[in-house]
């Protein structure tokens, strides 16, 4: 991609009197050599199959091979039909969507990375869920994914998307990025609105670390998706009402790679450290591989 | 620097749970095949660092052998491949080595080939060497990776075959052990040749290997 910086894409859709996912149609159909029909078709098959994903995924409470995990999304719909929510019909919607689809990937079965597998849950569940509830086009659905793909790809011109290299602030930290960009995007926000949003989602999970107990993508990996993808609507509903992030997006994309580098190697998707390394999670190990 | 696509982010769809370890290990295994490139009976996988430590959880065992077997990542049977492979011996080892990359696999294809890869994330992978030799293959192109003598002139030689076909370079790298020693070639292109032209490149004299490498779906 020719946009190697968020300050870059900016001042392009400045001086073209663009939206950011006009500027990404643009380019992807420079360096694939394809119409903007033929690219729309390919990102509207990646929706449709998030779709499929959740589907799956809320029909589903199949166990996964360690038997942790796989019936917290049951709980949830039984829960909210039951009790309802605090905060209502979408809250409920996006974090059984992001449940559901999460569960789903521990199964083996088919998702969309986004960017990574074991944040899949995240951009699908803010975008088919905010879609659903305010009646939102599959056009306007399909502009929000793009807008996420080119913010995501910007900052994985910078950084490798891997636990392993930089925690989990790069996997579902920047699922949570997009998805904030995408929502901001559907719900109608300019483009400062999107990289505001973006920024504001990113800065708040710097950090993060990668510590999946048993190196499986199960805990907390699973649970993290629908906090990370709450996470993104916060971002968006602070940037929709002008609030700003002081610091640019370019700088803090450079201090998640540097914070990566810093980030002890026991806390990078080894499970030598942090959650994986409790009392429990050692038990919990023991136990697993008894069994197998 | 290589110019990416956002479907590096939105995408693949593929079967869990780890676009590292399980579609980034089934990419790695197809890149093997297409490098190979020939019928097999015997495969070790050798696994580095976070592969080793959490290769298990993520089924990167699975997603590999299947990959080398010709399965596409988003195929819903990789998860019960022990139960449905036949005649392939297949094997693991694990090594803990920081001066690879975290997520890193050797690959060996019948005692002779060995291709080193790594998962560099969302799903994208890169082949480092093949028999030894530096490449930086990441399965976004077709490639014609050859290994010859060292010798003057078989750049110009490759090149006016491919150029004959009409076929346009993406990208061209070559090295050398030593002078005079063995040398590779690995040639980007924009579309894919023919097994005649594959053929007249492996009828150059000093050329002792050949392979047609298909890119990545």
């Amino acid at each position: 991609m020719a946009i190697l910086s968020f300050e870059e894409l900016i001042n392009k859709c400045e001086n073209e009197n663009k939206k950011i996912y006009e500027i990404a149609l643009e380019e992807e159909s420079k360096i694939q050599d394809e119409t903007f029909d033929v690219i729309k078709i390919r990102t509207l098959e990646t929706l449709l199959a998030m779709k499929d994903a959740i589907k799956s995924g809320l029909l589903s409470n199949e166990k996964s091979i360690s038997n942790w995990c796989g019936d917290d999304c049951e709980k949830l719909q039984k829960g909210y039909q039951t009790k309802g929510s605090i905060l209502g019909k979408i809250f409920e919607k996006i974090t059984t969507y992001a449940l559901a689809t999460a569960e789903e990937n521990l199964r083996m079965g088919r998702i969309v990375a986004c960017p990574t597998a074991g944040s899949c849950g995240i951009v699908p569940s803010v975008i088919i869920a905010v879609a659903e509830e305010k009646n939102i086009s599959e056009t306007e659905q399909l502009n929000g994914l793009i807008t996420a793909g080119l913010t995501g790809l910007i900052v994985s011109n910078k950084v490798q998307l891997a636990g392993a290299v930089a925690g989990c602030q790069a996997e579902c930290g920047v699922a949570s990025a997009m998805a904030a960009a995408a929502l901001t995007q559907m719900m109608g926000g300019d483009n400062n609105e999107i990289i505001q949003a973006t920024s504001l989602a990113l800065k708040n999970i710097l950090g993060l670390t990668c510590d999946p107990v048993c190196g499986l993508v199960e805990v907390p990996c699973i649970k993290r998706n629908a906090f990370l993808a709450i996470h993104a609507v916060t971002a968006s509903e602070l940037a929709l009402c002008g609030v700003e992030s002081k610091i640019p997006l370019d700088e803090i994309v450079d201090t998640l790679k540097i914070t990566g580098q810093l980030m002890s190697p026991l806390l990078k998707e080894t499970s030598q450290g942090g959650l994986a390394k409790t009392k429990t999670a050692i038990e919990l190990e023991k136990k697993l591989f008894n069994n197998k | 620097m290589e110019q990416k696509s956002i479907f590096s982010v939105i995408s693949p769809i593929m079967v869990g749970p780890s676009s590292s370890h399980t579609a980034g290990a089934v990419r790695l295994g197809l890149m093997a095949r297409n490098i190979y490139n020939n019928p097999f009976s015997k495969v070790k996988f050798i696994l580095y660092n976070s592969f080793a430590t959490t290769g298990f959880g993520h089924g990167t065992d699975k997603g590999l052998l299947a990959g080398i077997l010709g399965y596409q990542v988003d195929d819903s049977s990789i998860k019960n491949i022990f139960e449905t492979v036949k005649n392939i011996e297949y094997s693991y080892d694990y090594i803990q080595d920081i001066s690879r990359h975290p997520n890193s696999v050797d690959i060996i294809i019948d005692d002779k080939m060995t291709i080193s890869g790594d998962s560099v994330g969302a799903g994208e992978i890169r082949i480092n060497s093949i028999n030894g030799f530096n490449t930086d293959i990441n399965g976004s192109y077709d490639t014609l990776l050859l290994m010859y003598k060292d010798k003057p002139g078989m750049i110009s030689t490759v090149s006016e075959i491919i150029q004959k076909q009409k076929v346009n370079i993406a990208s061209l790298h070559c090295g050398r052990s030593s002078k005079g020693g063995q040398a590779s070639m690995y040639i980007a292109l924009d579309i894919p040749i023919g097994d005649d032209v594959v053929e007249k490149v492996k009828n150059i004299k000093d050329v002792y290997f050949v392979t047609n490498i298909r890119k990545l779906k």
